[in-house]
């Protein structure tokens, strides 16, 4: 027992990080499932009004913007077996295909809400006010829903930056992949509720 | 044992076998909405996403190969939430 031997040693435990991950997790699911529930009264309250208005989303901008999180979510799942394969290379070339996919998505979304902006479709706007309650609920939750779910893409954007830099630095390795797998799922957590986010909105009219 | 479970290394072409089942699972959901499926549109489209997301959670999440607390947990909590989303909307419906 010298004591250098004891300075050396870093405390860390990774199962317990992974389970404060998953807790972080259980909260997000219930903010996202308490705005589903609003969005199933309303819709079951204003059915007409719903379905004419979830026709003027575009389902072709939906479906190519679940495919391209589908992807970024397939790619940094592999980040955490090739960091394990101490393939620093093909990591980073990963984490920049998801970091990629992450700004697409977002692209397409500034797209598809100035998209609507223009046509005049956006919370408060006199298009809305002449159609009546219904269309104001549904364009209401569409961009509180989109957007709520927009900023967690940023966040997903800063968090796997700052993992990319890490494992770049080596300050993540297959030692200690910890944080990568944390975003990791925090990222498909993001990808699950626009599982949900894009049948509700875009599909079901 | 424990050791080599935690460590365990799901192989690329594992992720890539997920990945292309859940665009085809896209693509079907989005085909159905085609067909007049009448009361079970909506149905439909939730138990397609309830299944993608089942497979993001099992592998893509890791859960297959994690500790049991974890696999014991988050389906619970999952199904808790979906129960609790169920019966909120039942309830109101039923008022």
């Amino acid at each position: 027992m010298n004591t250098s031997a004891t300075i050396q040693h870093v405390h860390r435990d990774d199962e317990a990080s992974k389970l404060g991950m998953w807790l972080f997790i259980f909260t997000e699911l219930l903010l996202f499932a308490g705005l589903f529930i609003v969005y199933g009264v309303y819709r079951y309250l204003n059915p007409t009004a719903f379905h004419l208005a979830a026709q003027q989303l575009s389902v072709t901008v939906g479906t190519i913007n679940t495919i391209i999180l589908l992807i970024s979510s397939a790619t940094i799942a592999m980040a955490s077996s090739s960091i394990r394969l101490k393939n620093k290379k093909l990591t980073l070339v990963l984490l920049s295909i998801t970091l990629l996919m992450a700004l697409a998505f977002m692209v397409n979304k500034y797209f598809e809400w100035q998209g609507k902006i223009e046509h005049g479709f956006f919370p408060s706007s006199e298009t809305l006010q002449g159609l009546g309650n219904g269309d104001t609920l549904f364009f209401g939750l569409y961009f509180f829903m989109t957007g709520l779910h927009a900023l967690h893409i940023i966040v997903g954007l800063i968090l796997i930056t700052i993992v990319f830099i890490r494992v770049n630095n080596n300050s993540i390795t297959d030692e200690n992949p910890v944080l990568l797998d944390n975003s990791g799922l925090y990222w498909h957590l993001v990808d699950v509720i626009w599982i949900f986010l894009f049948p509700l909105l875009y599909l079901i009219t | 044992m424990d050791k080599h479970d935690d460590t365990h290394i799901v192989p690329y072409k594992t992720y890539l076998f997920i990945l292309a089942g859940l665009i085809i699972l896209t693509l079907i959901s989005v085909g159905v909405t085609h067909v007049e499926l009448g009361k079970f549109t909506i149905f439909t489209a939730i138990l397609l996403a309830s299944i993608k997301s089942v497979l993001v959670l099992i592998y893509f999440m890791h859960l297959k190969f994690d500790n049991r607390i974890l696999q014991i947990l988050v389906p619970a909590v999952f199904i808790l939430v979906g129960l609790v989303i169920f019966v909120t909307f039942l309830d109101y419906n039923f008022r």
